[in-house]
């Protein structure tokens, strides 16, 4: 499993923490949402950044008063047909303002990674022989996009428009 | 009609290059097809029994002249020479194969057409009134919100994935010929005291296992801020609509699972957070997609009542024709025509390509190179000038397009049912077939009047029984095919669901049930203008079940 972040293959540096499992004595951490309810104070005396995992039936409004402690967020596609983290993403990015690494987990294919960043993720956790090159022909299928998201691609609208 | 400019020509050659790449992975292996079946039913293309089918957009149902000799084309070449008109006004072919379906959708792509999200859980083509633009009784234009709407769902990144299909129709006149109450969301345009125009939202309707008549969630919603307003159902919907299970994965079952004002109230909340932003159609985009509908160049002239009475008086087949066929078009002088594709024994819906090409020869004579197709399965030429009537009229007859039928008893839809599907638990083109045959007098059914016939394999209802005057739904018990009658069903502004008239029949009884059910119509109605949906609303169910089981049988079903 290969993580690509900011568009690069990246070594991970956070530890994922199974429920209740103890911390390493440094570095990030990624534990899940009960994980973070219990212990979110002792998680942000440590000094190293934190990650919430949320799985597709945990809505992230939960943490999202939160936000401001939590350095990375990664929303599970339990399977790439559950497509609720879709949206999830964009309420983290344009409603709760949430400027972390957004992490897409699990059933991460390179036919949806598009659609992913679209939305807001800016890290992918990607299986596959070469998935660095799988992520850049993805991300370079399209050049004309209808709808606004919740990324920084001009819509067709916008480029119409401004031609004069 | 809307036309392509440099960005959505890219887009769909993207698309095209895109999905050729996808059936190269999955040809070497590279994806499951479990991987590749939400890539392929994205692209429109769907397993059947004994083939793919590909099914072709028609936005909201306007096609040109050019685009139907291309479709032809397509048939021929790729298919066996035909192809079939659907209820979402797209069409399909059959008999597809999945090596040339790159080949084919660049080849639609040439002419401004894609396959794109006809099928898949997503959203999927917008559809509308068939006669958008021309009716006289149009009261606003659906057609460039519909395209605003096509454009904002094409590949629309958090909406891809939803719990199960998403269908969107729109209607601008007070005659709902676009169904709208069983769709997921239904828009109905209207206007405030200024004449400003604004949408009426309808959510939640649907047909399937659960038929459901939508329920208006907005009365009002500024045409600007539509889209936000879908997003903001579609976001609600995509958070909380189940995964667990198939049949409950639509949206009609979660507004009725949550209730209409707790639904409303998440919706309401999203839009509120999203309105006045991003997707606020500015007014130059309001502005650029309106221009490609405007009128064409309609010659002034007037109605030709009198010299219409003449040649009806004259010419039977064409006062038939002319009477269920033709509708009043919003400029004097001219016609909207409907070519009926249910010609006595025909399958519903079918053209072959030669017809197909003949047609689009006749469109370009008669109507400006412009047609429709319509959500009951026909096609309809928009600009018609009344002084050529009777020569299009001559010319369909030697096509047999001009059927005498259209919303008539024989007018019927029909799914493709178990000759093709492999949902279907019973055929259905067959049975259409049989009443068809059955019901081939044209004075009769003009005697009969307004009346749809539709019927369904299966219980998912593609066939539409559930809003049929008349509805057939085709079952399986133990092995053997038979078909249950529903009454006093309605697709239109009045839509309601069909009641169960009782145990379902074998194939051969039928169109005799169906002559019985129209024979106790025609002795129950108070004048020749009560149609058959107005006297079952207004008697009720037993005299019809009577008729059709006998006094005994009618009190131990009921």
């Amino acid at each position: 499993m290969a993580l690509i972040k900011n568009h690069e293959l990246t070594p991970d540096t956070y530890t994922r923490i199974a429920g209740d499992a103890e911390l390493p004595d440094q570095g990030g951490v990624l534990v899940d949402l009960q994980r973070w309810q219990d212990d979110w104070q002792s998680l942000g005396r440590r000094g190293s950044p934190v990650g919430v995992w949320l799985t597709s039936d945990q809505h992230p409004e939960i943490i999202a008063d939160d936000l401001d402690q939590i350095d990375l967020v990664a929303l599970e596609f339990p399977s790439f047909r559950d497509g609720r983290a879709y949206s999830y993403a964009r309420l983290l990015r344009d409603r709760y303002g949430f400027s972390g690494e957004l992490r897409a987990v699990g059933d991460v294919l390179p036919d949806q990674l598009l659609y992913m960043h679209r939305v807001g993720f800016d890290a992918f956790e990607l299986a596959g022989q070469d998935p660095l090159s799988d992520y850049q022909t993805a991300l370079e299928e399209f050049d004309v996009f209808y709808q606004p998201a919740a990324d920084a691609r001009a819509t067709a609208l916008r480029l119409r428009h401004a031609r004069g | 009609m809307y036309r392509y400019d440099e960005f959505d020509h890219q887009l769909v050659a993207e698309r095209v290059a895109q999905f050729r790449h996808q059936v190269k992975r999955r040809l070497d292996g590279q994806l499951t097809e479990d991987q590749f079946k939400p890539l392929r039913l994205m692209n429109g293309l769907y397993l059947q029994l004994h083939a793919y089918m590909l099914r072709v957009n028609v936005p909201y149902g306007v096609l040109s002249a050019h685009q139907l000799r291309k479709l032809a084309h397509i048939a021929r070449r790729y298919d066996r020479d035909y192809g079939h008109f659907t209820t979402r006004q797209n069409i399909q072919y059959n008999w597809i194969s999945l090596e040339d379906t790159a080949d084919i959708l660049a080849e639609l792509a040439e002419v401004e057409m894609n396959a794109m999200q006809s099928s898949g859980n997503c959203v999927r083509n917008i559809t509308a009134d068939p006669l958008a633009g021309r009716a006289r009784d149009e009261i606003e234009d659906p057609r460039p919100w519909c395209e605003l709407i096509r454009q904002y769902s094409i590949l629309n990144p958090e909406f891809s994935y939803l719990p199960r299909k998403f269908k969107i129709a729109v209607t601008g006149a007070p005659k709902d010929r676009a169904a709208v109450a069983v769709h997921d969301i239904g828009l109905r345009m209207h206007h405030d005291a200024h004449g400003k125009p604004g949408f009426e939202v309808i959510v939640g309707g649907g047909q399937g296992r659960t038929p459901v008549i939508g329920k208006t969630i907005r009365d009002w919603i500024e045409p600007e801020e539509i889209l936000a307003y879908i997003e903001a159902i579609l976001r609600v919907y995509n958070l909380y609509g189940r995964r667990d299970n198939l049949y409950k994965a639509r949206i009609k079952i979660l507004v009725n699972a949550l209730g209409l004002d707790a639904f409303r109230e998440l919706v309401e909340t999203e839009y509120e957070a999203m309105r006045g932003q991003a997707l606020a159609v500015p007014a130059a985009e309001q502005e650029r997609i309106a221009a490609y509908f405007q009128p064409p160049a309609w010659e002034s002239g007037s109605d030709l009542d009198a010299e219409l009475d003449t040649l009806r008086a004259a010419d039977q087949d064409f006062a038939r024709w002319f009477d269920s066929n033709v509708s009043a078009h919003k400029a004097p002088g001219y016609a909207i025509v409907t070519l009926s594709l249910k010609a006595t024994g025909q399958e519903p819906g079918d053209l072959s390509a030669d017809r197909m090409d003949a047609v689009a020869d006749l469109a370009d004579r008669y109507s400006l190179g412009e047609l429709r197709v319509t959500h009951r399965q026909n096609l309809v030429f928009t600009d018609v000038k009344q002084s050529q009537l009777q020569a299009l009229h001559r010319e369909l007859q030697a096509l047999q397009l001009a059927t005498p039928n259209i919303g008539l008893l024989t007018d019927m839809i029909a799914c493709p049912g178990l000759d093709y599907c492999a949902l279907a638990n019973a055929r259905s083109i067959p049975v259409a077939q049989d009443i068809s045959r059955h019901f081939a007098a044209a004075d009769k059914l003009l005697e009969i009047g307004e009346l749809s016939i539709n019927i369904s394999g299966c219980m998912n209802a593609c066939g539409h029984h559930h809003v049929a005057n008349i509805g057939i739904l085709g079952v399986n018990k133990k092995g053997k095919e038979f078909f249950q009658i529903t009454l006093g069903g309605a697709a239109d502004e009045s839509a309601a669901l069909g009641d169960r008239l009782g145990p379902g029949l074998p194939q051969n009884e039928l169109p005799g049930a169906i002559e019985t059910l129209v024979d106790k119509y025609l002795e129950l109605r108070t004048s020749e203008s009560e149609s058959f949906l107005e006297t079952y609303r207004r008697v009720g169910m037993t005299p019809f079940k009577t008729a059709v089981y006998g006094d005994d049988a009618a009190r131990r079903v009921a």
